[in-house]
C-alpha cells in the first residue's frame, strides 16, 4: 500500500471514530442527567413530599402538593384550550380549503412554534392579567394553551393526510356526506398518530416554565379555582434551585426528578407505543 | 346474426337501422321508449371533462336491469371514469365537469340527491377498503349513516351471505376487518355495499389486487347475484369480461366503440378495433 | 386521452355540499364554518400577538427610538433603558453554543446517518430525541448545581491558564456568566443540530454515495466530500433552527448567567440575554416606560426568532422532500 493509501484510511478511521464520539458524547448527556437526578433527588421524594404544602420559609419538612395539583390544573386548561382548536385546525387544512388559506395556516402554525415561550408569557400577561389586575391559574392555562395549538393542528394534518383516498371514497360510495366521512372514518382511522401529538405536546407544556413566571406566578399555598395565581412543579424547581435555603435546593431536585420523571415517560411510551417505533427507521 | 352493431359517435342512425335486426340477448339499444323493467340506467351522449381534458366523448349506453355489463378497453380509454359517473363519485373531485344525461329507472341522476343516489348505486373499488372498524361495523355502516330502522343484526347477517362470507366471519364479526385476508376483505366490501339494497352495483375492477382463488370465488359471487342485482364491472381482463357478463362495451381514448352481447363480442366483433384489442394485438 | 384519477390529493375532494345545496345544508357547509373558524383563531392569536407587542412597546419606543439598542445603560430607577446589553448576552451565548454544538452535532449526524448501522442510529436518534424533551428548567438545575461548581474550580481557571492572553478568558472566575451560559445552551441545542442534519443527511439520494464509493474513495472521503455538501443547506438550515431556539432559551441561561447587565470582552463575566431579563423583571416592573421597555426587548426577541425560524424552514425545504415533517417540534 503506498503512504497516500494508508494515510486516507487511518484518516477514514479516524474521523468516523470522531462522529461516533460525538453521538456518544450527545446521547450520554440524557443519562447523565438522569443519573445525577435520581441520585440528588431520588433520597428527597417521600411520602410528605406528594402531600404537604410547603414549610414555612427556611423550615424544613415541606412539600409540593401544591405545585403537582397547580401544573395538573394548568395542564388541564391548556388541553382545554389547545386541543379543540388544535384538532379542528387540522381537519380543515387537511380536508377543507384550498391553496391559499392553508398555506397561510400552516406558515402560522409554524411561526407561533418558534416564538420563544417567554414572548408568549407576554402575550398571556397582556390578554389576561392585564385585565384582570392579577395573576391567574387561567392566564397560565392560556399561554400553555397557545403552545398547543400549533403542534397539534400541524400533527393532526399531518395524519389526515396519510389516510388513504380509497377508504375516503369507500364511505362516499355509501351515501356519507363529508363531515360524516371525515368523522366516522378518517379521523379514527388516524386516531393513533393524532393522539400521539396531542400527547406529545402536552409533555412538552408541562416542563415550560418562562410563560408561567408572569402569568400563574406563584404561590405558596392552594391554589382553589382558576382566578388566583398557582403554583407549579417548574416554576417551584426555578424559585428553589436559585434560593438561598439548603433544603429549598434537595426539594428542587426532588421536584425535577418528577418533572423529569413524568415527561420522558410519556415521550416514551408515546414514541415508542404509539408510533411502533416506526417513526426512527432508517430507510 | 349481426346483432352486434357498434354504438359510437354517430349514434342515433345506425341505432335505428340496427334496432330491427335486435335479438333477444341485445339490451334495448333503441331510440324508442325504454322498457323501464329491462333497463335500469341510460347513459345518453356523455361527454365528461377533466379540466381541459375531454376524458369521455359523447358516450351512450344502456344497463340492463339484472344482468351484468362489461366494460373493457386500455389503460386510460375511460372506463374506469365511466363507471365513475353512474354514482357521481366524480364530483369528489375539482375541475370535473359533466354534460349529457345518466338516467336511473327513468329518472335524471343529476337531478337527484347524491347522497341518496349512492345509496341506491353502490360501488366496490380495486383494492380492498375496509373501514378501520370491526366486520359488523363496516358492514353496518352503511346502514347506519343512511337511517335503518330495524334490525341491525339480521340485516348484517343477510348481506355476509348473500356475499358468500358469513360462514367465513359469523363467529368474529366483532374483530377488525384488518385480520381478513385480501380476498375476504373484498368480499366484505361487496357485503358492504350490498347492505344498503342498492340497485346497481359498480365493480371497479374488483378482482385486480386478488390472487387467482380469490379471483374465481368473487367471479361465483357475482354469478349468485345476479338474479337479485344489477352490476356494472370495469376489467382489464378479457377472459372474466367473457366468463361473467352478459353484455360488453368496448372503449378506446374516451370512446365508446363497441357495445354487444357478450358472447358476440367476443367471436365476431364488429370494428376492427375491438378485434384488435381482443385478440391482444394491443392493450 | 381520458385518464384514471391518480393524483387526486386530499385538496381536490371538493365536499358534496358544494355540488348539491339542496340536501342537507348546514352538515357539511357547518363543519367546512367550524373547522375554518378554529383555524382562523390560530391567526387571530398570531396577529394579535404580534399588535400586543408593538402596542405596548409603543412608550418606550417613542421614547428612545433608535438608540434603545445601542445604549448600555438599563437603570430602572432613572428611567433608562437601553438593550445593548441584552442583545450582546444573547448574541454572545448563543455564538458560544453555535460554536460548541454544530460541529458535536453535525458529527454525531454524520455518523447516525452514514456510518452506523440502522438499528443504533434507530436507537441513539430516540435518545437525542427525548433529550430535546428535557425541560429547560432541568438543565437550568444542573447547570446551577453541578456546572458552576466545576466552571469555577476547574474549567476557567485551566482555560485562564492556557489561554488567559486573550482578554476572552481574562477576569476572575465566578463560575456563572457567558461561558457556562453559552455551553448549558449548547447541550441544549446540540440534539436539534444532530436530529435535522441527519434527516437532510439521510435525503440525499443513495446513488450519489455509490458513485463516490464506486470510484474508490473510502467511507469517510465518500461521506465528507459528497454527502455533506449536497445536503449542505440543510445542514446550515439545522444551524439557524439551532440558533433560533438559542436566542429564546430563557430557564437554563437565566439561572446560570449571572444576571448583571453589562457587555464585557470576558467571558467569564456574568451577563444578561433578553429572555433572561424578561424572566426577572417583568413579574416586579413598575411603571408603563419600565414595563414597555422589556415588551421592546420581547418583540426584539420575536422579530429575531421570527426570521432566523423562516429562514431555517426555507433552506431545510430545500433539501428534503417534507421540509416541516423534519422538524422537531
Amino acid at each position: 500500500m503506498s503512504a497516500r493509501l494508508i494515510w486516507r484510511k487511518s484518516l477514514n478511521v479516524f474521523m468516523l471514530s470522531m462522529t461516533g464520539l460525538c453521538a456518544l458524547i450527545t446521547v450520554s448527556a440524557l443519562f447523565f442527567i438522569l443519573g445525577y437526578l435520581v441520585y440528588n433527588g431520588g433520597k428527597d421524594l417521600s411520602w410528605n413530599f406528594f402531600t404537604k404544602l410547603p414549610a414555612p420559609v427556611g423550615e424544613t419538612g415541606g412539600g409540593m402538593a401544591n405545585a403537582i395539583i397547580g401544573s395538573l390544573k394548568l395542564l388541564g386548561l391548556a388541553a382545554l384550550m389547545g386541543v379543540p382548536i388544535g384538532l379542528l385546525g387540522g381537519v380543515y387544512l387537511a380536508e377543507f380549503g384550498g391553496k391559499t388559506i392553508p398555506f397561510i395556516v400552516r406558515y402560522t402554525a409554524d411561526l407561533l412554534n418558534g416564538v420563544p415561550s417567554i414572548v408568549i408569557g407576554i402575550f398571556a400577561y397582556a390578554l389576561v392579567v392585564m385585565p384582570m389586575h392579577h395573576f391567574s391559574t387561567l392566564a397560565g392555562g392560556f399561554a400553555l394553551g397557545i403552545m398547543v395549538i400549533p403542534t397539534v393542528i400541524r400533527n393532526t394534518e399531518s395524519f389526515l393526510r396519510d389516510v388513504p383516498r380509497t377508504m375516503r371514497e369507500g364511505a362516499f360510495a355509501l351515501g356519507a356526506n363529508k363531515w360524516r366521512m371525515i368523522a366516522t372514518v378518517v379521523l379514527p382511522a388516524a386516531s393513533r398518530g393524532i393522539l400521539t401529538g396531542v400527547l406529545l405536546a402536552l409533555a412538552r407544556v408541562a416542563g415550560e416554565t418562562a410563560p408561567l413566571l408572569f402569568t400563574a406566578f406563584g404561590n405558596r399555598f392552594w391554589s382553589p379555582g382558576l382566578n388566583q395565581p398557582t403554583s407549579s412543579l417548574p416554576v417551584v424547581i426555578y424559585t428553589y434551585a436559585t434560593g438561598p435555603y439548603e433544603d429549598w435546593h434537595q426539594q428542587a431536585w426532588a421536584a425535577g426528578l418528577v418533572l423529569l420523571g413524568l415527561v420522558l415517560l410519556t415521550n416514551i411510551l408515546v414514541r415508542v407505543f404509539l408510533t411502533g417505533g416506526s417513526a426512527y427507521e432508517r430507510t | 346474426m349481426d346483432a352486434a352493431f357498434p354504438i359510437s359517435n354517430s349514434g342515433a342512425a345506425a341505432a335505428q337501422s340496427a334496432s330491427a335486426k335486435a335479438t333477444v340477448h341485445t339490451p334495448a339499444m333503441t331510440t324508442t321508449t325504454p322498457d323501464a323493467k329491462t333497463l335500469r340506467m341510460k347513459i345518453t351522449k356523455l361527454n365528461f371533462y377533466y379540466g381541459k381534458n375531454h376524458a369521455l366523448h359523447n358516450v351512450s349506453m344502456d344497463v340492463a336491469t339484472n344482468k351484468v355489463t362489461a366494460m373493457i378497453g386500455p389503460s386510460g380509454c375511460g372506463k374506469s371514469t365511466l363507471l365513475r359517473t353512474l354514482n357521481r363519485m366524480h364530483e369528489t373531485l375539482r375541475h370535473t365537469r359533466l354534460e349529457g344525461e345518466i338516467a336511473l329507472d327513468g329518472v335524471s341522476i343529476l337531478t337527484l340527491d347524491v347522497t341518496k343516489l349512492r345509496r341506491m348505486v353502490g360501488m366496490v373499488f380495486q383494492k380492498p377498503n375496509p373501514f378501520p372498524k370491526s366486520i359488523y361495523e363496516n358492514v353496518a355502516y352503511g346502514l347506519k349513516i343512511n337511517g335503518h330502522t330495524g334490525r341491525l343484526d339480521e340485516a348484517v347477517e343477510k348481506s355476509l351471505r348473500r356475499s358468500a362470507l358469513w360462514d367465513e366471519v359469523k363467529d368474529k364479526l366483532h374483530k377488525s376487518a384488518y385480520a381478513l385476508s385480501g380476498g375476504q376483505q373484498q368480499r366484505l366490501c361487496i357485503a358492504r355495499a350490498l347492505a344498503v339494497d342498492p340497485e346497481v352495483l359498480l365493480l371497479d375492477e374488483p378482482c385486480s389486487a386478488l390472487d387467482p382463488v380469490n379471483t374465481a370465488k368473487i367471479e361465483e359471487l357475482l354469478f349468485e347475484l345476479k338474479p337479485s342485482c344489477t352490476m356494472v364491472i370495469v376489467t382489464h381482463n378479457m377472459q372474466q369480461a367473457a366468463r361473467v357478463s352478459d353484455s360488453t362495451a368496448f372503449m378506446l381514448n374516451g370512446d365508446l366503440i363497441e357495445f354487444s352481447p357478450t358472447g358476440t363480442m367476443f367471436t365476431t366483433p364488429a370494428d376492427p378495433r375491438t378485434e384488435a384489442y381482443i385478440t391482444g394485438r394491443f392493450g | 386521452m381520458a385518464t384514471t384519477p391518480n393524483a387526486a390529493t386530499p385538496e381536490d375532494f371538493a365536499g358534496s355540499s358544494r355540488t348539491s345545496l339542496r340536501h342537507t345544508f348546514g352538515a357539511d357547509e357547518v363543519a367546512h364554518l367550524i373547522t375554518m373558524i378554529a383555524a382562523a383563531t390560530l391567526l387571530l392569536i398570531t396577529v394579535l400577538l404580534v399588535y400586543q407587542l408593538w402596542v405596548l412597546s409603543a412608550e418606550s419606543r417613542a421614547k428612545f427610538g433608535w438608540s434603545f439598542f445601542v445604549t448600555q445603560t438599563w437603570d430602572p430607577v432613572s428611567g433608562d433603558f437601553g438593550a445593548l446589553p441584552f442583545v450582546y448576552g444573547t448574541l454572545v451565548t448563543s455564538a458560544i453554543a453555535l460554536v460548541i454544538a454544530v460541529p458535536l452535532g453535525v458529527g454525531g449526524a454524520i455518523f447516525l446517518a452514514e456510518l452506523a448501522p440502522p438499528k443504533i442510529s434507530s436507537y441513539l436518534t430516540f435518545v437525542s430525541d427525548l433529550l430535546a424533551a428535557v425541560p429547560s428548567v432541568i438543565y437550568g438545575l444542573l447547570g446551577v448545581f453541578l456546572l458552576v461548581p466545576i466552571m469555577r474550580t476547574t474549567v476557567q481557571p485551566a482555560l485562564k491558564a492556557t489561554l488567559g492572553f486573550l482578554p476572552l478568558f481574562q477576569g476572575p472566575s465566578y463560575g456563572i456568566g457567558f461561558l457556562t451560559a453559552g455551553i448549558v445552551l449548547a447541550i441544549m441545542i446540540v440534539p436539534f443540530v444532530l436530529s435535522v442534519s441527519r434527516e437532510v443527511l439521510m435525503a440525499v439520494p443513495r446513488d450519489q454515495r455509490e458513485a463516490a464509493l464506486g470510484l474508490g474513495a473510502t467511507k469517510w472521503e465518500s461521506t465528507w466530500k459528497v454527502v455533506v455538501p449536497a445536503a449542505r443547506i440543510g445542514i446550515f438550515g439545522s444551524v439557524f433552527l439551532a440558533m433560533a431556539r438559542a436566542l429564546g432559551e430563557t430557564m437554563a441561561v437565566t439561572m446560570v448567567i449571572g444576571n448583571n447587565p453589562k457587555i464585557a470582552a470576558s467571558l467569564f463575566s456574568p451577563g444578561y440575554s433578553i429572555a433572561s431579563v424578561l424572566a426577572n423583571e417583568f413579574s416586579e416592573a413598575t411603571g408603563n416606560l419600565y414595563l414597555s421597555a422589556l415588551i421592546e426587548l420581547g418583540l426584539v426577541l420575536f422579530l429575531l426568532t421570527f426570521i432566523l425560524n423562516g429562514l431555517a424552514r426555507l433552506l431545510i425545504v430545500l433539501t428534503t422532500s417534507r421540509g416541516s415533517g423534519v422538524l422537531p417540534s
